[in-house]
């Protein structure tokens, strides 16, 4: 069973797809769990405390906004984690403010530095390619080893 | 700032989500009662969301995608149900979040569509099929200039 980072990280499907062919998939929510189910103060609504932006600077130099380390401490160790990667280009959904788009940026490059097997395809806008969609995902994942569901 | 008190500390939360024409998120809701054994389940629109130690949760879920294997999609959820933070109820309007999967479900039949067709695929077949998806270049900017001043 690989860990499998998960672009957008929020992605229902590909949480699911991951998931469904034995594979674990690395998504925020992860993080968020851990967050809010650590103590200490309460820092909502993620649980971020100033801490996490120190925490990002692991992964982001420091004169890049705070708001880009803070969701760094999110993701980076995710990405740490991470043996294989899907990515979906250019997902509408993955919008957000600029923080957002800075991170989004961060997250590809460092996926891409880290040398590991990636997944790069598109949103289906057809039943045609609601077949390649799931085709290229389950190929892929069989490439990694593992069980299947 | 004050002293934070974690809830549910050691628990997972998973949601289900269906878009079936056979399967209504009752049906996911009364299987999931049936099979909870002490597990917190709570109903929704689109299906349940499932909380509880790792294991329960797993075998809660498990038993849920037999039911519609090719239109119920599961995915993690980092707050428990009800989390003043996220819960509409406290917040008013949507749930942070509720966008992408409304956005995402939209997309499921497509999705599903796939699954059904890649089943029972063998490995080749999946390859042929796992082609990338081409899409149409952006209009060229001369281009679009050439049909302005063709239509003015």
């Amino acid at each position: 069973m690989a860990k499998v980072f998960i672009y957008p990280a929020t992605s229902l499907m590909l949480s699911d797809l991951v998931a469904r062919f034995g594979h674990k998939p690395l998504g925020s929510a992860l993080s968020v769990r851990e967050h809010i189910q650590a103590g200490g103060f309460d820092s909502p609504p993620l649980q971020i405390t100033p801490e996490d932006p120190k925490k990002g600077l692991h992964w982001a130099a420091v004169e890049v906004p705070s708001g880009v380390r803070g969701r760094m401490s999110l993701y980076g160790p995710l990405i740490e984690e991470a043996e294989a990667a899907i990515i979906i280009e250019e997902s509408d959904f993955a919008f957000g403010c600029m923080g957002c788009a800075r991170t989004n940026e961060l997250l590809i490059f460092l996926l891409k530095q880290k040398g590991i097997p990636i997944l790069e395809l598109s949103y289906p806008k057809s039943q045609e390619e609601g077949i390649t969609f799931v085709a290229s995902i389950k190929a892929f994942l069989a490439g990694l080893g593992g069980e299947e569901a | 700032m004050k002293e934070y008190n974690p809830e549910y500390v050691g628990t997972e939360t998973k949601y289900v989500f269906v878009e079936s024409p056979t399967t209504t998120p009752q049906d996911l809701a009364i299987t999931a009662y049936e099979v909870a054994m002490g597990v917190m389940i709570k109903e929704t629109c689109f299906g349940v969301q499932v909380t509880g130690t790792p294991e329960e949760v797993a075998r809660v879920v498990d038993r849920l995608r037999k039911l519609d294997p090719f239109h119920i999609f599961i995915k993690d959820r980092g707050f428990p149900p009800g989390d003043e933070r996220r819960c509409r109820a406290n917040l008013g309007g949507s749930r942070p979040g509720y966008l992408g999967h409304e956005y995402e479900i939209g997309l499921s039949r497509f999705i599903s569509h796939g699954l059904k067709e890649t089943d029972t695929m063998k490995p080749d077949d999946l390859k042929k099929k796992a082609q990338p998806i081409r899409r149409d270049e952006p209009l060229e900017i001369d281009e679009l200039l050439s049909i302005i001043e063709k239509e003015a």
